[in-house]
């Protein structure tokens, strides 16, 4: 056999690439690029805010950032995780907005019982959310057209059930409260429940076969089915995980607002998600993403907000921004995996 | 099979040195990375004659078509048009120019009409940019007229409805508007009924009285020899012989596609065993028809066939992915679930496919990430992957397959075609599996990877593995397999037995055009 035929030496392919480096470019290195980018631009933003107005960088008012944040959060999360695996989510907002009217409405008709109103706004939540993925996979529809349709109809059976008015009031109620305005430690309830759902999630994504398979099915689903896993399966689960955590942001919102609301503290939320996730590197073909990145999109995005309110932009030059950001954000990331510009992109 | 020419126009000179409509390439070399698809290939197309184009898979021909359409530019050589070298850009310019190419698989454009889809992207306008209908049905009309195609092909049908002769000549109707210099066809009759070829061979014929210089790409010996005036063969991305078809004959021919030398890559001895673990009876899938095969342990069958064949279908189907319509597929005893992949990988069968790239990996992850796709479930703690041990899996494979990289957290798209094969073989070894497929596990990497392949197929068998390969190239099937299965147009035409087997028994059963006419093993050698 003729062994060395063409066989480049080892130590060619090696030597081309560093080997040794010293610890600290080892931890940035870890960190990643696009998330040291996203750090640059929070301290930008903090300082930009800070020197124009004493009050943004006081304790009161980044916990009133946090607070803000923590909807938007958990629902960007989620969606992280729904792209990676090369899906879209763009209902989350109105199952959000469907979570806290049932939420509120069955704890009013169960004699306030807290325990029953968040059990019934998540079950529906994972009803919705299967009922997404079911839509996707055995109907063939697109997610993004699936989803669409999900925004519309799900905005509807809220308003349909509330009537289209706030419903219920919960703030006698002793969970709802601590859901709401409740502290440990120091924190906000609100900011742990991010905390312990981004923290689920990473592990997730992260630790786990399961991860790793989500990865899988978003960077190549030929090569995901192949190796003999089971797409369908997944695909349903995360949207059904969706589900459940867009109902729990709708219960917060509900706990947050002292009653159900059908769409005021929801609409606009998956447009939030969507450029947190694409900001924090999520591609949206799938397979690449991850929750850290996400969160400091999260917290870029609040402290953006939170500072153009507070230097009085008009909110609907907001939006012009958070829509354009959007834009940048994925601009950059075709552009850095080298599309070349023909026709509708991939 | 080489049956009389068919008594049309006078036999022409062999080689052109025609002085108008002189086309061809000039000394054209073109490298994909690495590798090497075409080496100083010089080839003249005179007009006025048929030059048909021959060679194995992968010796060239869709290369040098390419690069004659502008879809390729040359890494050296270039193009010649009119005796004046002539550099192509891109298929438009080669249109322009006057070179067209009838593809394999015709582009149409389901829901517009015949005409329509002619004329696409030069539809005739009225003011204001209005499509001018009258004058689009006066042009179609014409033209089916003047190439006698109006009684065969209603312009005002939708692309969706065409049969697929139909659908060709959409496409030759396509490379006729205009002034056309060079006409390539590749493959063409690969769905076309008989009588449909003999419509399709009587216009080549009046193109060729006309003066434009045509090149015929295709597989079938008979049409070949019906239709050609000279023959080109292809071998290695090399030009093995022009023949001039009138004196040449089909044994020569399969002499200059394949006569050559890979045998000292190839050491193996047959190690194969008695003990049955693939069982494959009667399988029909959308497909494949009747597939029965059976290997043994430590046993390499290959599976030969043309593109097309519908190989890579059925090992598709063997691996779950594809439903099995009837027929069972038993492995080691176990009956196999149709259309059940994870099924397939927990009875102890692997797929490396055909799209290493497509199919296999996930380009944007680590090389152990890779490797462990099929064995999570026995690195995993509750649900936790254990990243020791995984880390230190991967290592193993990647050392005892000599993937080159820097570290195995390296990402799979930074590696060559070679090594990125390699690593979708660490990942089906670290499952050892029973029964591993390879589908052309050799293609677009360099001789020295492939011998490393070669090596790793070997010691698979050695370990009792049973190996099917599929590969369109016959010097590797001679050289792995303990037994050859042929395969054309979704069925198994015939098996050789490693001493029966030669290139011109494989090509033969693999050109056959149907069943009746496969020679005996072993006959035409």
């Amino acid at each position: 056999m003729s062994t060395t035929t063409g066989t480049p030496p080892a130590a060619k392919a090696g030597g081309n690439l560093p080997h040794t480096s010293g610890g600290a470019t080892r931890i940035l290195a870890s960190v990643g690029a696009q998330n040291l980018s996203l750090i640059g631009a929070l301290v930008v933003v903090l300082a930009l805010f800070g020197t124009l107005n004493d009050n943004f960088l006081s304790l009161g008012n980044m916990q009133v950032i946090a607070e803000a944040a923590t909807i938007t959060g958990l629902l960007a999360v989620v969606q992280t995780v729904v792209i990676i695996i090369g899906g879209l989510d763009i209902s989350v907002g109105s199952q959000a907005g469907v979570a806290s009217v049932v939420s509120a409405m069955a704890f009013t008709s169960t004699g306030s019982n807290p325990y029953l109103g968040i059990a019934a706004a998540l079950a529906v939540g994972v009803l919705v959310g299967i009922v997404n993925g079911l839509v996707i996979v055995y109907g063939r529809v697109n997610p993004t057209i699936a989803t669409l349709a999900g925004l519309a109809a799900y905005k509807g059976l809220a308003q349909l059930l509330s009537d289209g008015r706030a419903q219920g009031y919960v703030l006698n109620d002793d969970l709802f409260v601590f859901l709401g305005r409740g502290k440990i430690a120091g924190l906000p309830v609100m900011v742990w429940i991010l905390i312990l759902v981004a923290v689920a999630a990473h592990v997730l994504l992260k630790y786990t076969d399961i991860g790793r398979n989500i990865y899988a099915i978003g960077g190549n689903d030929t090569a995901a089915r192949l190796a003999g896993i089971s797409i369908n399966k997944y695909l349903i689960a995360v949207y059904g995980l969706i589900g459940v955590v867009a109902a729990v942001a709708g219960v917060l919102l509900t706990a947050r607002t002292g009653s159900g609301q059908p769409v005021s503290g929801s609409e606009g939320l998956e447009l939030k998600a969507i450029t947190a996730a694409a900001l924090g590197g999520a591609a949206l073909k799938g397979g690449k993403g991850g929750i850290g990145g996400t969160l400091l999109a999260v917290a870029l995005l609040g402290c953006l907000e939170n500072g153009l309110t507070v230097q009085g932009v008009n909110s609907f030059w907001q939006n012009v921004a958070q829509g354009s950001l959007l834009v940048i954000a994925v601009v950059i990331q075709q552009r850095r995996s080298g599309e070349r510009p023909i026709g509708l992109p991939a | 099979m080489s049956k009389a020419h068919d008594p049309t126009p006078a036999p022409r000179p062999p080689t052109g040195q025609g002085p108008a409509g002189f086309a061809g390439v000039h000394q054209v070399t073109k490298r994909f990375g690495a590798v090497q698809a075409l080496g100083g290939v010089t080839l003249d197309f005179p007009a006025g004659q048929v030059t048909a184009l021959m060679g194995e898979n992968g010796a060239g021909k869709s290369t040098l078509l390419k690069i004659l359409t502008g879809d390729h530019q040359p890494t050296e050589g270039h193009v010649v048009l009119d005796g004046r070298r002539i550099d192509l850009a891109s298929p438009a310019q080669a249109r322009a120019a006057g070179i067209r190419i009838i593809p394999q698989e015709p582009e149409i454009i389901p829901h517009v009409s015949v005409a329509e889809n002619v004329y696409a992207g030069a539809l005739p306008r009225a003011a204001g940019r209005r499509l001018d209908r009258a004058e689009l049905r006066r042009r179609i009309t014409g033209d089916l007229q003047r190439l006698g195609f109006d009684k065969v092909l209603d312009p005002d049908l939708l692309g969706s409805q065409l049969t697929p002769a139909q659908r060709q000549l959409v496409e030759i109707l396509r490379a006729l508007t205009g002034e056309a210099k060079v006409i390539a066809f590749d493959e063409p009759t690969s769905s076309l009924s008989e009588h449909e070829v003999d419509a399709l061979f009587a216009l080549i014929r009046r193109l060729r009285d006309q003066g434009v210089a045509v090149v015929y790409v295709s597989h079938r010996m008979q049409e070949i020899f019906q239709l050609a005036d000279r023959i080109a063969v292809l071998r290695d991305g090399t030009l093995a012989g022009v023949q001039d078809a009138a004196t040449t004959t089909e044994g020569e021919l399969v002499r200059l596609m394949v006569g050559r030398d890979l045998s000292a890559m190839f050491s193996r001895t047959r190690v194969a065993t008695d003990r049955l673990v693939l069982d494959v009876r009667g399988v029909t899938t959308d497909d494949v028809h009747d597939i029965s095969l059976q290997i043994h342990a430590g046993e390499v069958v290959g599976l030969a066939g043309l593109i097309g064949a519908g190989r890579s279908e059925l090992a598709l189907a063997l691996a779950g992915d594809r439903p099995i319509r009837s027929g069972t597929v038993t492995l080691d005893g176990r009956p196999l679930r149709s259309g059940s992949p994870g099924d397939a990988i927990r009875a102890g069968l692997g797929l490396a496919p055909e799209e290493r790239k497509a199919q296999a990996l996930f380009l944007h992850r680590s090389i152990r990430d890779n490797t462990s796709t099929v064995v999570l479930d026995r690195l995993r703690r509750f649900r936790f992957v254990k990243r020791a041990a995984e880390r230190e899996l991967a290592q193993e494979y990647t050392d005892r397959l000599r993937v080159r990289t820097p570290s195995v957290e390296h990402e799979v798209r930074k590696l060559s075609g070679g090594n990125q094969q390699k690593v979708v073989l660490a990942r089906w070894l670290a499952r050892k599996p029973k029964v591993l497929i390879l589908d052309e596990p050799t293609r677009g990497i360099d001789i020295g990877a492939k011998a490393e392949i070669y090596r790793i197929i070997a010691d698979l068998a050695a370990d009792g593995v049973a190996v099917l390969v599929i590969s369109s190239e016959l010097p590797e099937i001679l050289g792995l397999a303990d037994r050859v299965l042929v395969m054309q147009n979704g069925r198994v035409t015939g098996e050789l037995d490693r001493a029966d087997a030669t290139e011109e028994a494989i090509l033969s059963l693999a050109m056959a055009d149907d069943i009746a006419t496969v020679p005996t093993p072993g006959a035409s050698a």
